[in-house]
């Protein structure tokens, strides 16, 4: 205490530091004046009860006029051989009231964050739908899918006419004209039947115009919109999209159509699926088939003895995927290309088929209708 | 086709174990498409057995007469008794035979029988009907038996075939022969390796005498024409029971003894066979084409008029028939013919098809024709069916033959005894090659090089690679190794197939769910749409043959759909919505070709006549296109929404064109269907590529859309190729930014103010900022106030304070000078 009512000589001496020796002035430099004076400051920064407290105390006990700071001036005063003793003494006593002031400054900021934190808080349940949300249409996506398992087998996606004409849609087709498979097909004729101008009843007359346009050998996949003149009921619908690989190159077998179809299943459906081929016709392939994979649910585990029942594939173990051949020679032919040198495959399937079957969708209404409901679910990707 | 096991097993030594359900599995190995098997019966029990009405006492107490009968069924109910049995039906008489289920035994649908009080009597069990018996769809009287056959108490149920597993067999266009038992059976026994007994192969009469007399005048219709006769057939006699079961199994309704035996051979043979009546037939029988103007009523009593290429049978008066097609009314045997011609024919395949097309005249006969009937089969077919008319009916065959006959050259393939191993990929052998195609009836010769002559059955066998696939199937598909693909260097998607999963996938992004509708239009929507009458989307192509007459067009905008979709949506409740599309628009050139030629396919095209065909084709663009109404952004506890309105429109626009690549440029337009005061023109450089805005408000109404509804087109191609971005140069250097408040004329659009403000700011300019657009008082009347926020910054300094300044004047001196702005407040 005392040192602070010498205040006024403290700043008259600082003008003239280190002339002589006072006794009485020095006093402050006394080992117990100091703890004292540490021990007040330190009993001080406990009881600041907030951080505007904290901050008087700090001037009070650690600013330019507490207590060891004017101590700490009248080190000049002593004899040179008592300086570095004081010095270490005053040091000591400020460094535990510096480290007192920072922890309990921390302390304070802490529990003032605490409880401005806790005031700020708000219903994180509330519902913050102000972005509309929107969806691809997963037959859009699904076809990308399939597309891009073929492109990473080096195929390129080719692309062709909705309208076309009869010669590419059915006679370069090996459709010969009045045989029933041209009728099978249950074709839309544009303006009149004369005119040959049709809705494409499959994407095909794309093979045609892919071997037509391109270089040898070709291996192209085709996703499209494709037509035939059926109701719309749940499994139907006139308008309805396939998409088919096509290889044509040297050498190549049945074998190369069944390892590509497995790479294809492989990359859609999930590793290890078994596929199997049942003879079949069409008429831009022969040999032909139809396309069956293991069911990617159950496995076939569903058909064995006791299986449990799977929805996905009527507890049959396979599903059936679309149909396949080797590309009918008399195709190539119409093509220009030579027959003899060159084979091919090719295989396609129904895109809502697939869709229905891979997830779940029950009724053709669903993929045609645009409810948002149905589409939004399937994101951007599928 | 419909094949029960029974009948198969007649011609095929099948192992006695063998269910239907492993046939099936094992024709689908060989290439028949087995879609079901019905286990019919499968649930039937008897005792169910021959009864013979003894007595009938009539009880007339009741609603409806009720009939307690005593009826013997001999040793079935143990004791030898009559059986008394309550029946509701009165079609039958004291002495009929009859069957009856006894009590414990238990119908199809697990109907269980029972002794039970009915009536006031006990009835112990039920004289059944054909419907009950799972034998017919007739339930109006009970079933009488033919006179004669198996003694009372005899089982029913291996009696007449009531159990039996059939094969429901989807038959593709190529095997004909299969649309016949004797084909089906072939293939069961190449499947299981057992004998095969041929049921056409009966030996035939040493006949030498012509019968009813028959010519061929034109041997492209018709190239073998077989008559034969039968005398004295008693128009009475029935269809026995085991005859009349497979007919039913097989899918046919029972109708008369001589109807039913021709079809049945029919199914049996896969021959059509025509019987007619003797005594109605004028004169020499004659197969020829129509004569302009001829007629014929056929038998399903419609009168038709014939086309010079119809393929007929004639006689003297005229039309009798159409081949292979439908019979005549006139010629027709009745319940009452005894004499009868029998006809059996090889029609041309091609001719049959033109004429059920032309007529829609589909039978179970011109649908054999149209794929292949063995030509072989009109001499064993028709005697067969004499036969069995005089076994079954009495009939006195009349001895001769007619038998009428063009040449037809054989056909002979030539393949390379190596070729199927070269299709599938797998080391067969010639030796397995001939063993397989001899199995099929094919005759061989030849080494490294075979000459193979295909059966009569087998018209479809023409090319090597039909061969091969007969070997590969046989062999088993199953058996063919897969090789993994070999990887080629593709380029994957191009620039454009790219584009449009962008454009997709950011249109989603912005909060629109995509639609895909049909394009399937009508006149109505081009009014709707309130398109002018000489607007270019009214020339739209028509189908022929539309699922909907009200939709007969397709489509040349993709907005009708959209609209149809919103409605939908709104409909059930959803009116805050963003939908798009994109898909391809039908753009007919009105001075293209009429018809698309047809070019020949025994050769490649040239370039020329490709572009012969595709000059027929109307342009088909990809168009993107989006609707929008309700709220675009919802309002909620957080306050007021935002409404969807014309500007999201033209946003979805430039969403698209980003894309691409492309800034689009905006300007004013009246188009339809749009609000003629809120429609924008959406350009790229000069390039028209859509429109964007507020629909017109009498369009909003015909297609029932909520108030305000907005929508955009484009044409994708029109936002050229996508171009390779280059890096920006990106500037550290510190902003300046100022601020202008520009007043104009109300008509003057922000857009060219903009542009002037850019053009004056020259290269410091980073971006420009519309933030606040005022009219009133202060900017005057007829005028508008536009505020912006113009960004400068240099590449290689800091700018100063008069650096800004002097771009910001440049700025509005180019404005003032280009739109006739005024610095607000100056």
């Amino acid at each position: 205490m005392r040192a602070i009512h010498a205040e006024p000589e403290l700043s008259h001496h600082m003008s003239a530091p280190n002339k002589s020796y006072d006794p009485v002035e020095v006093s402050a430099l006394q080992p117990e004046a100091l703890d004292r004076a540490r021990d007040e400051a330190l009993a001080a920064i406990a009881a600041a009860a907030d951080l505007d407290a904290l901050k008087d105390v700090r001037l009070a006990h650690a600013g330019d006029r507490s207590p060891l700071a004017l101590a700490n001036r009248e080190i000049g005063a002593l004899p040179p051989q008592g300086r570095a003793e004081a010095g270490k003494r005053i040091g000591a006593a400020r460094g535990a009231v510096s480290q007192a002031l920072k922890a309990r400054q921390a302390e304070l900021e802490e529990e003032r964050d605490q409880r401005v934190l806790v005031e700020e808080t708000v219903d994180v349940t509330l519902p913050w739908s102000r972005a509309p949300r929107g969806a691809r249409h997963p037959l859009t996506t699904i076809q990308e899918r399939m597309a891009d398992v073929f492109v990473s087998m080096g195929f390129e996606v080719a692309e062709g006419p909705e309208v076309e004409a009869g010669w590419f849609n059915f006679d370069a087709l090996n459709f010969k004209p009045d045989h029933p498979a041209r009728s099978m097909q249950d074709t839309f004729f544009v303006e009149s039947e004369e005119s040959d101008l049709v809705l494409r009843t499959h994407t095909s007359p794309v093979q045609i115009r892919s071997l037509l346009s391109r270089e040898l050998p070709v291996y192209v996949v085709v996703p499209g919109r494709t037509f035939r003149t059926d109701e719309l009921d749940a499994t139907h619908s006139p308008v309805f999209h396939q998409l088919e690989g096509l290889v044509v190159d040297e050498g190549i077998t049945m074998a190369d159509l069944r390892g590509g179809i497995d790479a294809f299943v492989n990359g859609m459906f999930g590793e290890g699926l078994a596929v199997r081929m049942r003879p079949s016709y069409f008429p831009f392939t022969e040999p032909s088939a139809e396309v069956d994979m293991q069911c990617f649910v159950c496995r076939g585990a569903s058909a064995e003895p006791g299986g449990e029942p799977c929805r996905t594939c009527g507890s049959e173990g396979w599903i059936e995927i679309g149909g396949c051949g080797m590309v009918n020679p008399r195709v190539l032919v119409a093509c220009g290309i030579d027959a003899d040198r060159y084979s091919g495959w090719a295989f396609g399937l129904g895109v809502e088929r697939t869709l229905m079957f891979r997830h779940g969708v029950e009724d053709m209404h669903d993929m045609v209708e645009g409810d948002v409901r149905f589409t939004l679910p399937f994101g951007m990707e599928i | 086709m419909r094949a029960p096991l029974s009948w198969l097993r007649e011609y095929v030594a099948l192992p006695a174990d063998v269910t239907g359900r492993e046939l099936a599995a094992k024709l689908i190995d060989a290439g028949l498409e087995v879609e079901t098997v019905d286990r019919a019966g499968a649930d039937l029990v008897g005792p169910l057995v021959i009864g013979e009405v003894l007595a009938i006492e009539e009880l007339t107490e009741f609603k409806k007469p009720i009939r307690y009968c005593q009826v013997d069924v001999g040793q079935a109910n143990g004791t030898g008794e009559p059986q008394n049995i309550i029946c509701g039906a009165s079609n039958f008489a004291v002495g009929d035979r009859v069957v009856v289920i006894l009590p414990g035994g238990e119908l199809p649908g697990g109907f269980k029988i029972g002794a039970r009080k009915t009536y006031g009597k006990v009835s112990e069990g039920m004289i059944c009907s054909v419907r009950e018996l799972g034998i017919g769809d007739d339930h109006d009287g009970i079933l009488v038996l033919p006179p004669g056959g198996e003694p009372v108490g005899t089982d029913v149920i291996p009696l007449f075939g009531l159990r039996d597993d059939v094969l429901d067999i989807a038959v593709t266009p190529d095997r004909g022969y299969a649309l016949s038992i004797r084909g089906i059976a072939r293939e069961a026994a190449t499947a299981y390796d057992v004998p095969f007994t041929d049921p056409a192969a009966v030996e035939l009469p040493a006949d030498t005498e012509p019968s009813y007399p028959a010519t061929i005048a034109d041997p492209t219709a018709c190239d073998r024409f077989v008559l034969r006769e039968v005398r004295g057939f008693d128009a009475e006699a029935r269809t026995p029971m085991w005859m009349r079961v497979r007919l039913f199994r097989a899918g046919m309704r029972p109708v008369s003894l001589a109807v039913d035996v021709t079809n049945y051979l029919m199914l049996e043979l896969g021959q059509p066979l025509h019987a007619f009546d003797r005594t109605k037939l004028t004169g020499a029988i004659e197969v020829r084409r129509a004569r302009a103007g001829e007629s014929l009523e056929t038998l399903d009593h419609v009168k038709r008029t014939l086309d010079p290429e119809d393929i007929l049978i004639t006689d003297e008066s005229g039309a009798i028939s159409m081949a292979g097609t439908m019979g005549g009314l006139h010629t027709e045997i009745d319940e009452k013919s005894s004499d009868m011609v029998i006809e059996a024919a090889h029609f041309d395949d091609i001719g049959t098809a033109r004429m059920v097309r032309r007529h829609k005249l589909h039978s179970e006969a011109s649908y054999r024709f149209e794929r292949g009937v063995d030509r072989e089969l009109p001499l064993y077919a028709s005697y067969r069916a004499v036969r069995l008319l005089a076994e079954l009916g009495g009939a006195e065959i009349v001895p001769g033959v007619t038998h009428a006959e063009a040449p037809a050259p054989p056909v002979r393939v030539t393949m390379a005894a190596g070729h199927p191993d070269k299709v599938a990929g797998v080391t067969y052998g010639r030796d397995t090659v001939v063993r397989r195609l001899e199995q099929i009836g094919a005759s061989v010769e030849g080494d490294d090089v075979l000459t193979v002559t295909p059966p009569s059955w087998r018209p479809d066998l023409v090319d090597p690679n039909d061969l091969a696939e007969e070997v590969i199937r046989l062999e088993g598909y199953e058996n063919i190794p897969a090789r993994a693909p070999r990887p080629v260097a593709g380029r994957g998607l191009t620039v454009q197939q790219r584009l449009r999963r962008r454009v997709g996938r950011a249109l989603a992004g912005a909060g629109y769910v995509e639609v895909l509708s049909f394009p399937f239009v009508s006149d109505k929507d081009w009014d709707n749409l309130q398109l002018p009458a000489d607007d270019a989307r009214r020339r739209a192509l028509r189908l022929a043959n539309p699922l909907s007459e009200d939709e007969p067009l397709l489509r040349t905008t993709l907005l009708p759909g959209l609209f149809k979709a919103l409605v939908r949506n709104t409909g059930r409740g959803f009116g805050d919505i963003g939908l798009f599309e994109t898909g391809l628009v039908f753009r007919p050139d009105p001075d293209a070709p009429k018809v698309a030629p047809r070019l020949a396919v025994d050769r490649g095209p040239t370039p020329e006549e490709i572009a012969s065909v595709d000059a027929a084709l109307p342009d088909q663009p990809h168009r993107v296109a989006v609707v929008l109404a309700g709220e675009r952004e919802p309002s909620g506890w957080w306050g007021k929404g935002e409404p969807a309105r014309w500007a999201d429109a033209v946003e979805a626009a430039r969403v698209v064109a980003a894309e691409a690549g492309v800034e689009l440029t905006v300007r004013a337009d009246r188009h339809a269907p749009w609000h003629p005061g809120r429609c924008a023109a959406l350009f790229h450089g000069d390039t028209l590529v859509g429109h964007a805005g507020e629909l017109h408000p009498r369009v909003i109404k015909a297609y029932g859309l909520p108030p305000r509804t907005c929508a955009m087109e484009l044409e994708l191609r029109r936002l050229g190729e996508p171009v390779t971005p280059s890096a920006p140069h990106v500037s550290t250097y510190p902003v300046a930014t100022q601020d202008v408040a520009l007043v104009v004329d109300d008509a003057v659009p922000a857009a060219d103010v903009e542009a002037a403000l850019r053009e004056g700011a020259g290269d410091l300019l980073e971006s420009i900022r519309l933030f606040d657009v005022y009219t009133g008082e202060q900017a005057g009347e007829g005028r508008k106030s536009l505020a912006y926020t113009l960004r400068f910054r240099a590449p290689d300094r800091t700018l100063t304070a008069e650096d800004a300044s002097a771009a910001r004047d440049a700025a509005v001196a180019a404005a003032a000078d280009r739109t006739g702005a005024t610095l607000r407040g100056a």
